[in-house]
């Protein structure tokens, strides 16, 4: 299946060996913690906007997104039994991460955007900055979306937003890093966990970050990374039963997007549509719901009915 | 148990023989002349006929809201939003108990539900959402919410007008205008409501209420509107969700349930009793967060039962216009055809069926409150939402076995939890599904308290700041 490589693309004009060859990386999945190659064995060539090819990134089938919502289901409940303080601290420390190799992201994203390296870093910088935030969210959201409601009888009551389970998010297309975090960090602040379809023909700064992650204390299956098409991967997503929320950002076809919208109403999962823009909160609110839980207080309350 | 001599309602409002759509402020009737009848189900006799809107009615109706957001009601200041509000909680508490009469006539429900729950929640949400409409900058959702425009809103046939209120109330006061379908069984209640916003001189178009059946919603959710607000079964949420897919129209849902109510062996005991009755026959079990399922601790579950059965025999069937009767009437011929199709695969799935000895009216549409035992989590009545007087009792040993049975459900409206230790408590709302979670208690409800649904039950809260949310642009 595979498109084999064609011409190297980093010009050495010379004829000869180099004195040292490159090592270089082989692009994989990030399913569970683990860099598993794609189960069918298939992979895709990735290349430049100048049409030189960077890699071959993993081509991730329908098996592969299954998989991967396995991993996330499994590390939901654990992920969400955490304190939002550490939760927010394994934000933070994906940041560290990312600002410690921001070089290597910046040189990587030029070569897939295209952009000057300049302006690659700023981005890169940026999207640590967005890790930074979403990290300070996690021991707030709570405060804020909740809290006790005054009604009108003898009984405690209190709202506190819940996460939503397992969020399938198709990354923004054309912004490969940035977009990414922007997407995943308020999906997994509150305890969600994610299966995430990189930037279909940018895929590779996505499947280096989840060495950032990996390397963060996130527990393996928060965050599941696939390269390959939105069209083959994301309808078993939007369809998978065990999927709880869709984020259709980065769905650039709108007849696709409106038939996974339709398909993930099957199980009336939560859709984040294309082009939904708002502030960070509100990126934070979707994917939660609110639990609201009674109790009588002081010896007098009645709690029956009007039997 | 005692004898009681009847008790009836002496109140009786002013039915008309015939009511029209309401549009623009007038009643109207329908564009092809279509009418249908609603019929008294504890009596089946036909009380009144009603037009049937149809699509070209759904038109105007939605052309009247949106020439009302334009003109008059998107403009208008929060304060003077909140004042017609706030006018027209105190019209529906002075017409309070006339409200509650038709609502038990129409619906079959008992005249001390509608009287004691329905009409005053119905009028404390129109109190509460007046309350927010110039304070909407401060309800969280960020610095300049927005009215969504012009909302379409499809209501059940078991609270009609509670779920009127539900939906009318939080659009009203974020600006928005709304075209409302109630139940085609139960349209008396949101009529008169109709008939106490021109009382109230709501602006013509603000609030329009289109009776009709499945056809008249779904033109509704094809009309041009820009947000769809439903409750009702999972089945034609889904439906909906997938007509909305791909347009600009946002969408709340409440959908079905399939509560587990959990006693745990250290629960007192006479009170979890009395919460599991109320839990599965309020409003004869037609309410999507009853209790239908019985989680108990397998230690107690002898006596539990034993308790319940003795309970569950004082009730009261009958009359729903006698202020001691407990249960009412199924709401239709339809409703009551469902429960005992899906009560009878109850026993032939090998459950045992309990029911107390007690006479049912003649006429009317009639199901005893029915107690099965030896149910297994396979079986039909404890995954399907039953809508009816219908318990099915379970046990358990732990309470992770508890909280594992209790999520066991494509559902996840509400759940409850009966114990006298603290810990237990948050320990297991913690882990429960469910969007409200009623510990020592059940049933509750209240303006101010959002509810709502996970999973299959649907997305959005109703009530409280959260349910703001599901009205504006943010």
């Amino acid at each position: 299946m595979s498109e084999q490589s064609k011409p190297k693309r980093t010009g050495s004009k010379r004829a000869a060996a180099p004195a040292r060859l490159r090592v270089k990386k082989t692009y994989k999945l990030y399913v569970g913690g683990k860099f598993p190659r794609s189960e069918s064995g298939r992979s895709y060539a990735v290349t430049g906007p100048d049409g030189a090819e960077l890699a071959n990134a993993a081509l991730a089938s329908r098996k592969d997104a299954r998989d991967a919502v396995a991993a996330a289901r499994k590390a939901q409940r654990p992920w969400a039994g955490q304190t939002a303080y550490l939760r927010g601290q394994i934000l933070y420390r994906a940041a560290e991460m990312l600002e410690g190799r921001a070089g290597q992201f910046a040189e990587e994203l030029a070569e897939a955007t295209g952009a000057e390296p300049h302006a690659a870093l700023g981005t890169v910088e940026a999207a640590v900055d967005r890790l930074v935030h979403y990290a300070g969210w996690t021991d707030k959201v709570a405060s804020v979306l909740g809290g006790a409601n005054p009604v009108a009888g003898p009984y405690f009551n209190h709202t506190k937003p819940e996460p939503l389970g397992v969020v399938a998010v198709v990354a923004p297309q054309d912004d490969p890093l940035l977009g990414l975090v922007e997407a995943v960090a308020p999906v997994v602040a509150t305890g969600n966990t994610a299966v995430v379809v990189a930037s279909e023909d940018r895929p590779l700064p996505a499947m280096s970050f989840a060495e950032v992650l990996a390397t963060s204390d996130l527990p393996g299956g928060v965050v599941n990374l696939l390269s390959g098409k939105v069209a083959e991967i994301a309808p078993h997503l939007a369809s998978h039963a065990d999927v709880n929320g869709v984020d259709l950002g980065g769905v650039g076809d709108e007849a696709l997007a409106a038939e996974l919208e339709a398909a993930a109403a099957g199980t009336l999962k939560v859709v984040r549509r294309p082009g939904a823009g708002g502030s960070s909160l509100d990126r934070v609110r979707r994917w939660v719901e609110y639990k609201t839980v009674w109790h009588p207080a002081g010896m007098a309350a009645g709690v029956g009915g009007g039997y | 148990m005692f004898e009681y001599s009847p008790a009836p309602e002496a109140v009786r409002p002013d039915i008309r023989e015939h009511y029209g759509l309401f549009v623009d402020g007038k009643f109207v009737d329908a564009e092809d002349g279509s009418t249908f009848k609603s019929v008294n189900p504890a009596t089946e006799e036909t009380l009144f006929t009603v037009a049937e809107a149809g699509e070209a009615d759904v038109a105007s109706a939605v052309a009247a809201a949106r020439r009302a957001f334009e003109t008059v009601w998107g403009p208008m200041s929060g304060a003077e939003r909140g004042k017609y509000l706030f006018r027209i909680a105190r019209l529906l508490q002075e017409r309070s108990r006339e409200f509650a009469v038709a609502e038990s006539i129409d619906n079959g429900k008992p005249i001390k539900e509608t009287r004691d729950f329905d009409v005053p929640t119905a009028a404390q949400h129109f109190f509460y959402h007046a309350g927010w409409a110039d304070k909407l900058d401060y309800a969280g959702l960020g610095p300049d919410p927005r009215p969504l425009g012009v909302v379409g809103q499809v209501i059940p046939w078991n609270f009609p007008l509670l779920m009127l209120a539900w939906k009318i109330a939080p659009a009203l006061a974020c600006g928005n205008t709304t075209v409302l379908k109630p139940a085609e069984t139960t349209p008396l209640t949101a009529l008169m409501f109709a008939e106490l916003c021109q009382e109230a001189e709501l602006p013509p178009g603000v609030v329009n209420i289109l009776p009709g059946a499945g056809a008249t919603g779904a033109a509704l959710v094809h009309s041009p509107v820009d947000k769809i607000a439903f409750t009702g079964s999972t089945a034609v949420g889904r439906s909906i969700a997938k007509a909305v897919a791909g347009s600009k129209k946002r969408l709340t849902l409440e959908l079905g349930g399939k509560a587990a109510n959990i006693v745990y062996d250290d629960a007192p005991i006479d009170q979890a009793v009395e919460g599991v009755v109320n839990g599965i026959f309020f409003n004869q079990g037609h309410v999507c967060c009853a209790g239908s399922r019985l989680l108990v601790q397998e230690s107690i579950a002898e006596d539990v039962l034993e308790r319940l059965k003795d309970r569950v025999a004082t009730l009261r069937v009958g009359d729903p216009l006698d202020k001691n009767t407990d249960v009412g009437a199924i709401n239709s011929a339809e409703q009551l055809t469902r429960i005992e199709a899906l009560a009878e695969t109850g026993a032939a799935d090998g459950a045992e069926a309990w029911q107390p000895e007690c006479e049912l009216p003649e006429r009317g549409f009639w199901f005893r409150p029915t107690v099965f035992t030896g149910v297994q989590q396979s079986m039909r009545i404890a995954r399907e939402e039953i809508f009816g007087p219908v318990l099915s009792v379970l046990t358990f040993r732990t309470p992770d076995e508890a909280i594992a049975k209790a999520n066991n459900t494509p559902y996840g409206l509400s759940a409850g939890v009966w114990t006298e230790q603290g810990s237990k408590i948050l320990w297991t709302a913690e882990r429960l599904r469910a969007g409200v979670v009623w510990a020592n208690t059940f049933n509750r409800f209240d303006a101010a308290s959002p509810f709502g649904g996970l999973k299959e039950s649907g997305y959005g809260r109703e009530g409280g700041r959260q349910g703001l949310e599901a009205y504006l642009n943010v």
